[in-house]
């Protein structure tokens, strides 16, 4: 027999948080993290249309092997701006930012994160970047590669926009280390009586070892990002070899953050999937601890093995033995990751809600992407893919179809608790299927391609590769569509979505005991920690009301 | 993490009660100050790695172009290092002692170690300041604009001054310059936030109840502290 | 600055007891930290080969631990700061150390391209 008890209480109208203040300058100046992740989502978004319009403009360009679209030199430009402005204004940020933002303290039963303005400092940084970036663009562009490695890129020919997208790495750099640094505090020392380490949700399990990552690695970014700068002007001797300087060291420098970058990147899509995969199959997770620790695993010895993007740079022979084991050993806790969410799905209640969907494309991806990355560990097929398609394939699947796919898991998951709207799960399938189908029609043709011999960052290719390319081409454009699908989901739910209950999915954890959308200040008093896969006494009372636990039931 | 005796439900203070400088997501001073502490050494974490990356381009010149090293280093006066160390351990003392006054709501005391704090790091400034404007007059720029003059090169032992002038001489300056200039501006913020906190302390803000900042900018400071410690014997020693 | 209590007054709002150093502890670290000044400098002027860059870090290492147990207060502090400290170090000794070993190994292949592109003439 179920109560309503336990049900959050409704919020008188103009309650909410999004209600709470109005106008620009309540929004620009907020402390209200969740006001500040929703200012995050939307720049992110902005960052991934731009990204993602330069990568159509490049899929068309290599519809043939001629090319002809644009110039060789403005199509070297468009893969640099595509590749720096997804990393660091997109994937890097993204999940954490974005979504981390809004959800940490909810989940923590906290009023906000530590550090309040510490947050809004960050999203200030983070639009600095990139207005920088944009400037960089504007201003003619960088064509080195999102690697910038030097001599070429610092040369005098190359004009001064490498002063510029230098620049926006440092800012950009900051705002991440804030963020981190906020989290980590935040989990660390404001869990509520009753949460103990091993009672966090998972996602926050992901969020403290990313920011592990982003305090420990992102300032080797920003010195290095420093280093080249004064470089340029000043010549200073440290990477360019006419000066006196090495430009392997450069690499060094920029791999040991651009590595364990990655790892910011996909903790916390992680995170996100351990989340949905227990709530849509009604299973408490399986493994929490293993997960847990392998997130730390992960952050750990993710700073070990940067070299491996080095094999061919000249790199000495020892330093490429030792970084090609470590490879091997950064796969286990991932696959470890990986056994316990299959372990999880299995004997599950499965319910293919919208985020669902999304969680499961991303196994077969995360799959395949971290399985090619074994073949770029080991130092001979290495030396022969190093620069090819395989590597631009096998990044693209981690980066995008991993994260990509987590973030939409995660963006439609809390979508109802950020609004306070229901999407429309028609038009979510819809774009999941798409994105799924549009992802591996890009990606395994380059896979292919690679193999063959294709280069990277070419503007014209030889005839022999055209049918993959062709067909990865076509593929582009149909991600897109999945994505604009997405988006225009989402948008038109805001007008026309579903009132949203507090608990639409069955979740236990701390943030869907709160209405939906949260009040300005979450809770009006701390809530006690409880188990968050714990579903037990949940019901679905009806789609108006959403899930309740009875009362006294499953209280952790 | 917080105090015993603490009213967990923080929300349900009335506001009147409600300590003047306990944020809204914090249920008392203790949990506050406590979660501002670890936030401060998350940032020096961060400042190590920061600096990290410098003294990786000192070790990689260090260990690849010993001559450079024994040359370059007569460019600088090691008395001038020692002074600027003495200078720093005293303002570290008088930073660690600033946290005591404000701990046993001593107001003078605290104003008076601020403000002494404040001062040693002017007294490093001026010293560095010496120091740049001497090697700049004399054309010991950074990279490609490392030129000795003759009247810096006639001060070198006449040891040194035997041997050829490095080919990378250059390079040791942009590190020279790179590492003690970041240290530098690190001082001068610094400075900018003991300014700070003269300006709260004279306000009466700090108390045995509520001395977060003067905690927090002195552990900023003692890093500082550690940096130059570092840096003196590598640059100025070797 | 007279007295040498360790205990503050009673604090209000529930703020924990503080830790107050007494003016003892941190003299002495000052003093230690200019005596250990001294001696670096003494040191460096022995001869030692390339032992001598080994003893100014060793050196440097104790002055830094003074100036983080001490003055730091990491002594008595919630031993997750010194965790924070050691970690960072940790990365900061593993980039450095790692880097500088490869730059070693490839110097000559370096040498014969800046060589090369020096000798272009600038």
């Amino acid at each position: 027999m179920t109560t309503i008890a336990g049900t959050a209480p409704a919020l008188a109208a103009g309650e909410s948080y999004l209600e709470h203040g109005h106008g620009l300058r309540s929004w620009l100046l907020t402390l209200d993290h969740k006001r500040i992740g929703i200012m995050y989502l939307a720049a992110i978004t902005g960052a991934l249309l731009l990204g993602g319009v330069f990568a159509l403009v490049l899929r068309l360009n290599l519809w043939r092997p001629a090319g002809g679209l644009v110039s060789n030199d403005v199509y070297n430009k468009l893969f640099t701006l595509h590749g720096a402005v997804m990393v660091f204004l997109f994937v890097i940020p993204g999940i954490p930012a974005a979504l981390g933002n809004f959800v940490l303290p909810l989940q923590l039963g906290a009023k906000d994160l530590a550090f309040p303005r510490v947050n809004l400092i960050s999203w200030w940084l983070y639009m600095t970047g990139a207005a920088l970036f944009v400037a960089t663009l504007v201003s003619g562009g960088i064509d080195s590669g999102w690697t910038l490695y030097p001599p070429y890129s610092l040369e005098e020919s190359r004009g001064l926009g490498i002063l510029l997208a230098l620049s926006a790495l440092f800012v950009v750099g900051f705002s991440s280390i804030l963020t981190g640094l906020n989290f980590i505090a935040t989990i660390h020392t404001m869990r509520p009586r009753g949460m103990g380490w091993f009672d966090l949700p998972l996602f926050l399990w992901a969020l403290y070892a990313t920011g592990i990552i982003q305090i420990i690695a992102t300032p080797v970014l920003g010195i290095t990002a420093a280093m080249g700068f004064l470089e340029r002007l000043f010549h200073l001797g440290i990477f360019m070899p006419e000066y006196g300087g090495d430009p392997v060291l450069f690499q060094h420098f920029f791999w040991f953050y651009s590595h364990p970058a990655v790892y910011i990147m996909i903790l916390p899509a992680m995170g996100i999937v351990s989340e949905v995969v227990s709530v849509f199959s009604r299973k408490p997770i399986f493994g929490y601890r293993f997960i847990a620790m392998s997130s730390i695993a992960i952050a750990v010895i993710g700073f070990f093995v940067w070299g491996h993007h080095m094999f061919v740079s000249g790199q000495s022979r020892w330093a490429s033995l030792v970084f090609s084991f470590l490879t091997f050993l950064v796969a286990v806790p991932s696959a470890i990751k990986t056994f316990n969410w299959l372990a999880t799905l299995y004997k599950g209640a499965i319910d293919l809600k919208t985020p669902m969907i999304y969680v499961l494309a991303f196994f077969a991806i995360f799959g395949v992407g971290g399985l090619t990355g074994l073949f770029l560990g080991a130092l001979a097929t290495d030396v022969a893919l190093h620069d090819t398609y395989f590597v631009v394939a096998h990044f693209h699947f981690v980066m995008v179809g991993a994260e990509l796919t987590a973030f939409l898991a995660g963006l439609h998951y809390w979508w109802p608790k950020m609004t306070g709207r229901m999407y429309g799960e028609t038009s979510g399938r819809v774009s999941a299927v798409l994105v799924f189908l549009g992802f591996h029609l890009t990606f395994v043709p380059q896979f292919l391609a690679g193999v063959a011999g294709m280069p990277r960052r070419y503007a014209t290719y030889a005839p022999a590769f055209q049918a993959n390319n062709r067909l990865s081409t076509v593929g582009a454009f149909v991600l897109a569509l999945g994505l604009v699908v997405a988006l225009a989901g989402l948008v038109v739910s805001l007008f026309r979505g579903q009132r949203a209950p507090a608990n639409p999915w069955g979740a236990a954890s701390l943030e869907w005991t709160t209405p939906s959308p949260p009040a300005h200040d979450n809770f009006a008093e701390t809530p006690r920690g409880n188990k968050p896969y714990d579903f037990t006494g949940l019901r679905l009372v009806s789609e108006d009301a959403g899930w309740v636990r009875a009362a006294g039931e499953g209280r952790g | 993490m917080t105090a015993p005796g603490t009213d967990r439900a923080g929300a349900t203070m009335p506001a009147e009660d409600r300590p003047r400088f306990l944020a809204i997501q914090f249920d008392s001073m203790g949990a506050q100050a406590a979660t501002g502490k670890l936030g401060i050494w998350l940032f020096l974490g961060s400042e190590i790695l920061f600096f990290g990356g410098l003294f990786t381009a000192y070790g990689v010149y260090r260990a690849n172009h010993h001559e450079l090293f024994r040359y370059a280093r007569h460019f600088l006066d090691w008395r001038l290092g020692a002074l600027n160390t003495v200078v720093l351990v005293s303002s570290s003392l008088s930073a660690a002692w600033s946290v005591r006054c404000a701990q046993l709501g001593q107001r003078r005391g605290l104003h008076a170690t601020l403000l002494a704090t404040f001062a040693l790091a002017g007294v490093f400034m001026a010293v560095k300041v010496v120091e740049y404007s001497h090697k700049l007059h004399n054309g010991v720029g950074w990279g490609a604009s490392c030129h000795p003059s003759e009247e810096i090169l006639a001060t070198l032992p006449a040891a040194v001054r035997a041997l050829p002038a490095p080919e990378h001489l250059g390079t040791f300056f942009s590190v020279y310059y790179l590492m003690t200039g970041l240290h530098g501006l690190h001082v001068l913020v610094g400075m900018g936030l003991y300014l700070w906190l003269l300006g709260r302390a004279h306000r009466g803000d700090f108390g045995p109840g509520y001395y977060g900042p003067v905690d927090t900018v002195a552990l900023y400071w003692h890093l500082v502290d550690m940096i130059w410690i570092f840096l003196f014997p590598l640059f100025y020693l070797m | 600055m007279t007295d040498d209590t360790a205990s503050a007054p009673a604090p209000r709002h529930g703020a924990a007891i503080p830790h107050v150093l007494p003016p003892s502890v941190l003299l002495g670290a000052a003093v230690a930290l200019f005596a250990l000044t001294a001696l670096t400098v003494v040191a460096s002027r022995l001869d030692l080969g390339q032992a001598n860059v080994v003893v100014a870090l060793a050196i440097a290492c104790l002055k830094a631990s003074v100036v983080a147990l001490v003055f730091m207060h990491l002594a008595w502090e919630n031993r997750f700061q010194l965790v924070v400290l050691v970690i960072s170090a940790l990365f900061a000794v593993l980039l450095v150390g790692f880097v500088v070993f490869d730059t070693t190994q490839y110097q000559p292949d370096l040498r014969a391209k800046e060589a090369q592109l020096r000798g272009k003439g600038r």
